[in-house]
């Protein structure tokens, strides 16, 4: 059925649609209206699922962990902070091998405290054990959550779709969301790999030590690595059943002539594609490697489709402080006894917007080869100079954030 | 499925089995059976607890059983023994004794209501001859039926139960309880052969008898030789007694002076009211505090209009009146004359100062030691002549506390003689227990519950009548008082330590059969030891 | 008002011992039944005379009785959990669950949410966790489960510091107990005097159908309310004191005598509350001075002297005050009830 929908009433009809047993979110900025439709779709009777008003995103993870663990289909919402608070509970239910769906509606991460779109809470729980998959249009978002329910439950791990919050979240944009027949087919009824049951009795979360840690870790591995496998096979599914399919671990865009390509993920792509076809207009060889699964990391998939370019530049909307990119590190490593040059580029963070005009200039640098290692898209250079200088000046120069929003206001006025 | 679950954070439950957790013990609990006080101060050796525990749920036949172990005579013990058991009941120490005797009655009574009976044991074609059918005898005869000897009692008297029935009064104990508890002994095949004095125990030994068990109490009151006139009249409390029981009763007078502080004492002067007298008076020597006589005595007498007067003594007696000397203590307790004298008015003066044995049918047997007249034996009440035992009043053995309930003790013992003798084996001796002293019971556990009094015939019907003054218990109240016993020192099956153990280390065997320790998770902190109510866990070292 | 006993018939121990083998089969306590659950088996790793194993098996034996054994549990981290649960084995015979220190509530709420929308509404949910797990870190998703009266029965198993860690502090400490990070030293030794964390009455305050408290020196009253609370669906709140010997420096032998000496002298008030407001107390039985209490414990030790004689008046006279305060509250001594 086509529509004209919100992002967030897209994914929530999504959700509906995989008739989750128990819905249960605690409200943070960009990811508010998913779950307030959902709860209008539970109430209204559309939903027949039990929705959970927790008392924080702690408790609604770790509700979901409790509704899992019975057998029960069972998915959540956040952002941002959001993420952090239940961090613990994120380790858990991938350590505990529970098949939950969570969308993350991705968003700077404080202080300073921030509601736009970033990758920096999907890049803090990339190491915990979960699938990652990044939407690129708000039609994949519909898609990949159809997708992630079926994923979880074969291979009973924990998924988080990621969503731009706002760019994706909040944007209207037509739609095509399957009927329930489709997504039944796609997403076969719930066979819990363990269960709670009084007939058949287990006890789950038990306390391990060194003589199993190790093992108990490595068979976590193995599993994650196997939705390398998976994706793909219920990519073709979808194909078959939708005529179309967000179900690949990347993908290419002119990747058969590129010799720059460029690598993101999420909504950013779009823009990237726009310039990128400007640029091909202009007779430049340029390609673009879209990242669908960025956990497990499809390092094959990515040395595949790299396979023919000279150089790389990353576009990405998070970095770890003190090193870089993690993204074009994770890129770096897959392509790992290669020379190719890898450029990072960091960029949109905190909502700031990605001016096509910004990466025009960038990848022209890139196709001169003038580009820098690593980038800071549009920074204010004379801001951070101006703090830095002050920084070195005094020794209690106050709080960054609040110095630069000073000048900042300074600079305005002045212009 | 199991093949499905995660590895090492999904375990199949109850898996800790594997861990065997009694490799952490440094002390083991042990389940023990102490020994109660109220069967150590019973002279019978009534396992008490025991036979409680079986009329705590109502199984009144094998709480009976149980008594008749040891004690032929329940209906009569249950109204006449004074129950030191209930004086060292470790429930003095929370409320009041558990009415042993009381529930005692009630089995005996509805042992003779129901008609239960005790087979004799297989025949061994041993006789034994029983002098004298007071408690001690009877004891001895049914414990020696038991075991299937052929048994013989001679009484001198025209009827059958010594004390039982010439000494304690009827209203204390009536007669046709003591018939009926007899006449089940003649049922198990008891041969009593009345109105027959024994002279000489070695003629009975000559006659055939294998053994004699000589019972022949103490019937011949004390005299202390009191300076009297010519019309002085001065009986003995045990003549006075017998002579009731014979139908004969004598005239006392309206006034009559009792001396003497002991039961007999109380009897006489209890039986003095009954027969008319309007004054009675209990003269003794000290006070009331040291006085022998049982509490409970005491106060029925007093109850019913008997006068006490302490620190006297009687110098004199004269047809009509009595001159008493006034006493006093001295410094270790003991009553001495204070030269100051005064009169009473006296018809009568009932002496009931002990009695005396006649052990004249003794002379012969030379290896048989008599002295301050009771025969000394051994703890098995054998005299210097194995085939002679000799127990109740006439054994030295416990002298000092003479009573039904030590000479059916000993009547046991003295059977268990004979039997060891005729079998060639050792005498038994009940095997040593620890005591199950109070502070090893938990008491928080037993609810709160006072003493079912047992009722009492009202004062002014007693004084003319020689009517049973005290009542038996009701089925509710007998199952109440013996669900009062705390079970000192023995199991009672209460599932205590079953429940309490934090390790499930305690195994129900089954109603009847008590606990038994899982010592494979037993981690020894002894918690069942601390919170069993009754005190029948030890905690002792682990074994190396 | 105060919870029912076997009535006026004695029968010599009443519903004081485990069982009682004079009164008919159904009036017994589960933990008497040779065939009882044992949610808890043997061969786990507490401390020997642990009142917390003790009372999660009371506990959870008298909710498997009660709903036929249709129970899942899930558990907070600490000592129960960890005694309970080390790779590669488990002393749990029932369904359980251990995912985090802080979120027991919260997940249960899930698991009864999850049984109800898959169709097992008939399963019934406990969480349990330690006075930390429940009065510190778990009390957010606690409170939050209250709030939406969820259809959770949650066990606090209090023994009144952190002993999985090493006997630190927590919320529910009381004044003057030793822990590890409160140690018995300065000018005040011991833990501070602060206005306390009343975990009964925090639940009560959020009218939830049921609150009760418990110890496992009275087995029948514990596991009545238990009984009572599966009578009961929505938020259901029990608080059971649990001495623990290496945290309080008891003897091994003495958890239950300790347990029982807490509730006689008013320092653990044992009582019902029923949609907020208190419905019945058991009263005490055999009122005791608060120094038999603390005097068996090396943990309020610097309060005496060697010889056992009070040493710090002030501070035992405090103790005292609370404890007395309790007696007036809930009319521990069954005065005036209503
Ligand atoms: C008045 C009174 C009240 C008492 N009240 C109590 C009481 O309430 N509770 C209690 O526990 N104790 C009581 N006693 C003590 C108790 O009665 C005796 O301790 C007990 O009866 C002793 O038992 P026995 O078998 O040794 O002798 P006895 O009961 O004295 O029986 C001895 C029997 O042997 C017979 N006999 C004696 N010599 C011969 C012989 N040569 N040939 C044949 N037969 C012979 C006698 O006729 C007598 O029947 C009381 C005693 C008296 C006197
Ligand atoms: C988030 C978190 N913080 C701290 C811990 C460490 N920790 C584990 S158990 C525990 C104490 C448990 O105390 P309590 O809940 O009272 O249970 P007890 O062990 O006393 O039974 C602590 C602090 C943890 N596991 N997780
Ligand atoms: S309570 Fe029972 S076992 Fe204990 S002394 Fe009294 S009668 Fe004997
Ligand atoms: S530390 Fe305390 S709570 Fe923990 S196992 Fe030991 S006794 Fe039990
Ligand atoms: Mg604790």
């Amino acid at each position: 059925m086509q529509a004209q929908l919100e992002g967030s009433q897209a994914v929530a009809r999504a959700v509906a649609l995989c008739r989750p047993d128990v819905v249960c979110a605690y409200p943070i900025s960009p990811q508010t209206h998913i779950i307030e439709a959902l709860g209008a779709l539970v109430k209204s009777g559309q939903l027949d699922a039990e929705f959970v008003n927790a008392d924080s995103e702690f408790s609604a993870l770790s509700v979901t962990i409790g509704a899992s663990a019975v057998g029960a289909r069972a998915y959540t919402a956040t952002a941002s902070q959001g993420l952090l608070f239940m961090m613990e509970a994120v380790y858990n239910a991938a350590g505990l091998g529970l098949p939950i769906v969570l969308t993350l509606a991705n968003r700077a991460i404080g202080a300073p405290i921030n509601i736009w779109n970033d990758h920096s809470d999907a890049m803090s729980v990339r190491d915990s054990g979960w699938v990652q998959l990044f939407a690129e249009t708000n039609q994949d978002a519909i898609d990949l959550h159809i997708l992630a329910v079926a994923l979880a439950e074969e291979l009973s791990v924990p998924v988080m779709v990621n969503v731009d919050g706002f760019i994706l979240t909040h944007s209207i944009e037509r739609v095509d969301l399957p009927s329930a027949d489709e997504v039944d087919s796609l997403v076969p009824p719930y066979l819990p790999r363990q269960s709670l049951d009084p007939l058949d009795p287990v006890s789950i979360g038990a306390m391990v030590g060194p003589e199993a840690f190790t093992e108990v870790r490595y068979l976590a591995q193995v599993r994650l690595q196997r939705a390398l496998d998976v994706i793909p096979r219920l990519g073709e599914h979808h194909l078959e059943v939708l005529g179309r399919s967000s179900g690949h671990l990347v993908q290419g865009y002119h990747l058969d002539d590129a010799e720059v390509v460029v690598v993101a993920m999420g909504s950013v792509l779009g823009t990237i594609k726009d310039v990128v076809d400007d640029l091909r207009a202009n007779g430049e060889k340029m390609g673009v490697l879209s990242i669908t699964c960025f956990r497990p990391f499809p390092a094959e998939a990515v040395r595949r489709a790299l396979e023919r370019a000279t150089r790389v530049v990353v576009i990405e909307k998070a970095f770890s402080i003190g090193y870089g990119g993690i993204l074009s590190t994770d890129i770096a490593l897959a392509l790992r006894g290669r020379s190719t040059p890898i450029h990072e580029v960091i960029a949109g963070l905190g909502g700031r917007p990605v001016w096509a005009d910004s990466l025009r200039e960038t990848f022209l640098a890139a196709l001169e080869g003038t580009l820098v290692e690593t980038t800071f898209l549009d920074l204010d250079h004379s801001l951070v100079d101006g703090e830095l200088a002050r920084v070195a000046q005094r020794r209690r120069s106050g709080p960054a954030a609040e110095n630069v929003l000073r000048d900042l206001e300074m600079s305005r006025r002045d212009s | 499925m199991t093949e499905r679950r995660p590895f090492a954070i999904t375990l199949d439950v109850g898996s800790s089995l594997a861990n065997l957790t009694g490799t952490w013990r440094t002390e083991r609990p042990v389940y023990v059976h102490r020994l109660p006080p109220c069967s150590a101060a019973c002279p019978a050796g009534e396992d008490i607890q025991g036979w409680l525990y079986h009329a705590e749920e109502g199984d009144y036949e094998s709480a009976w059983r149980a008594i008749m172990e040891r004690n032929p005579l329940p209906a009569i013990m249950g109204r006449a023994c004074f129950h030191p058991c209930e004086s060292a009941c470790n429930r003095v120490q929370v409320d009041e004794a558990v009415g042993v005797n009381a529930v005692e009655r009630f089995l005996g009574d509805l042992g003779l209501e129901r008609g239960w009976r005790i087979e004799p044991g297989p025949d061994t074609g041993r006789r034994v001859a029983v002098v004298g059918s007071g408690p001690g005898g009877l004891s001895a005869a049914y414990h020696l039926r038991r075991r299937g000897h052929a048994v013989v009692v001679f009484e001198a008297q025209a009827d059958l139960g010594g004390m039982m029935r010439y000494g304690i009064p009827a209203y204390r104990l009536p007669r046709d309880v003591v018939d009926a508890e007899v006449a089940r002994l003649a049922e198990m095949g008891v041969r009593f052969e009345v109105n027959h004095w024994v002279d000489d125990v070695n003629a009975l030994l000559a006659q055939g008898f294998d053994a004699v068990v000589v019972a022949v109490g103490a019937q011949r009151g004390r005299d202390p030789g009191i300076p009297a006139g010519d019309a002085a009249r001065i009986l003995d409390a045990v003549g006075v007694l017998r002579s009731l029981e014979e139908g004969d009763p004598p005239s006392l007078g309206r006034r009559v002076i009792v001396y003497g502080g002991g039961d007999t004492a109380m009897d006489a002067a209890r039986t003095a009211t009954r027969l008319g007298a309007t004054e009675t008076v209990v003269v003794y020597r000290r006070t009331r505090d040291v006085m022998p006589a049982h509490d409970e005595e005491v106060l029925d007498a007093e109850a019913e209009g008997v006068q006490m007067r302490w620190l006297s003594t009687i110098s004199r007696s004269d047809e009509g009146r009595a001159v008493i000397e006034i006493m006093t203590l001295d410094d270790e307790g003991r009553a001495v004359g204070t030269g100051q004298f005064e009169e009473m008015e006296a018809d009568t003066v009932v002496l009931a100062l002990g009695q005396e044995a006649d052990l004249s049918l003794l002379d012969s047997a030379a290896q048989v030691h008599v002295s301050d007249g009771v025969v000394h034996c051994d703890e098995h009440q054998r005299t210097g002549d194995p085939r002679i035992i000799v127990v109740g009043d006439a054994s030295a053995n416990g002298a000092d506390s003479r009573t039904l309930t030590r000479a059916i003790g000993q009547g046991r013992l003295g059977a268990d003689a004979i039997d060891a003798l005729f079998e060639g084996r050792e005498a038994q001796v009940d095997s040593p227990r620890a005591p199950a002293s109070f502070d090893r019971l938990n008491t928080w556990y037993y609810s709160d519950a006072e003493r079912t009094v047992r009722p009492r015939l009202e004062v002014a019907r007693r004084r003319d009548t020689f009517s049973e003054v005290v009542g038996g218990l009701s089925v509710d109240d007998a199952l109440f008082e013996a669900r009062r016993c705390m079970s000192c020192g023995n199991c009672f099956e209460c599932d205590n330590c079953f429940g309490v153990c934090p390790d499930n280390a305690v195994i129900k065997l089954g109603a009847g059969e008590g606990y038994a320790f899982n010592y494979d998770y037993c981690k020894g902190c002894g918690i069942c030891v601390a919170e069993c109510p009754c005190g029948a866990i030890d905690l002792v070292p682990e074994p190396r | 008002m105060s919870t029912e006993r076997t009535p006026v018939r004695f029968y010599q121990v009443g519903s004081f011992a485990v069982g009682n083998r004079l009164v008919e089969l159904e009036r017994r306590s589960a933990q008497s039944d040779p065939t009882r659950a044992n949610s808890l088996t043997s061969g786990h790793r507490a401390c020997a005379g642990c009142g917390e194993a003790l009372g999660a098996r009371y506990a959870l034996d008298a909710a498997m009785r009660a709903s036929d054994h249709q129970l899942v549990a899930v558990n907070a981290t600490g000592c129960l959990e960890v005694f309970s649960t080390p790779y590669p084995e488990t002393s749990w015979r029932l369904p359980w669950l251990h995912s985090l220190f802080g979120n027991a509530a919260a997940v249960a709420t899930g698991v009864a949410a999850g049984l109800r929308a898959t169709g097992r509404g008939h399963v019934r949910v406990v969480a349990q966790g330690g006075d930390g797990g429940t009065a510190d870190i778990g009390l957010g998703p606690l409170s939050g489960m209250f709030e939406r009266n969820d259809d959770v029965l949650y066990i606090c198993y209090d023994n009144e510091a952190y002993m999985n860690t090493g006997v630190q502090r927590s919320g529910t400490t009381p004044g003057a107990a030793r822990t590890a990070t409160t140690e018995a030293v300065g000018e005040h030794p011991g833990n501070r005097f602060g206005q306390g964390k009343d975990l009964p009455r925090l639940a009560m305050a959020h009218e939830i159908p049921y609150v009760a408290t418990a110890t496992v020196a009275d087995l029948f009253d514990l596991e009545s309310k238990v009984e009572r609370a599966m009578e009961i669906s929505g938020s259901r709140y029990l608080h059971i004191l649990v001495p623990c010997p290496l945290g309080w420096g008891s003897v091994s032998s003495d958890t239950i005598r300790l347990a029982r000496l807490a509730h006689q002298t008013g320092l653990f008030p044992v009582f019902e509350a029923r949609d907020g407001d208190v419905s019945a107390v058991t009263p005490i039985r055999h009122p005791e001075p608060v120094e038999s209490y603390l005097r068996l414990q090396k943990r309020f030790a610097h309060l005496f002297t060697r010889e056992g004689e009070v040493a710090d008046r002030a501070t035992v006279a405090r103790i005292q005050a609370q404890a007395s305060r309790n007696i007036t509250r809930y009319g521990l001594l069954g005065r005036d009830d209503d």
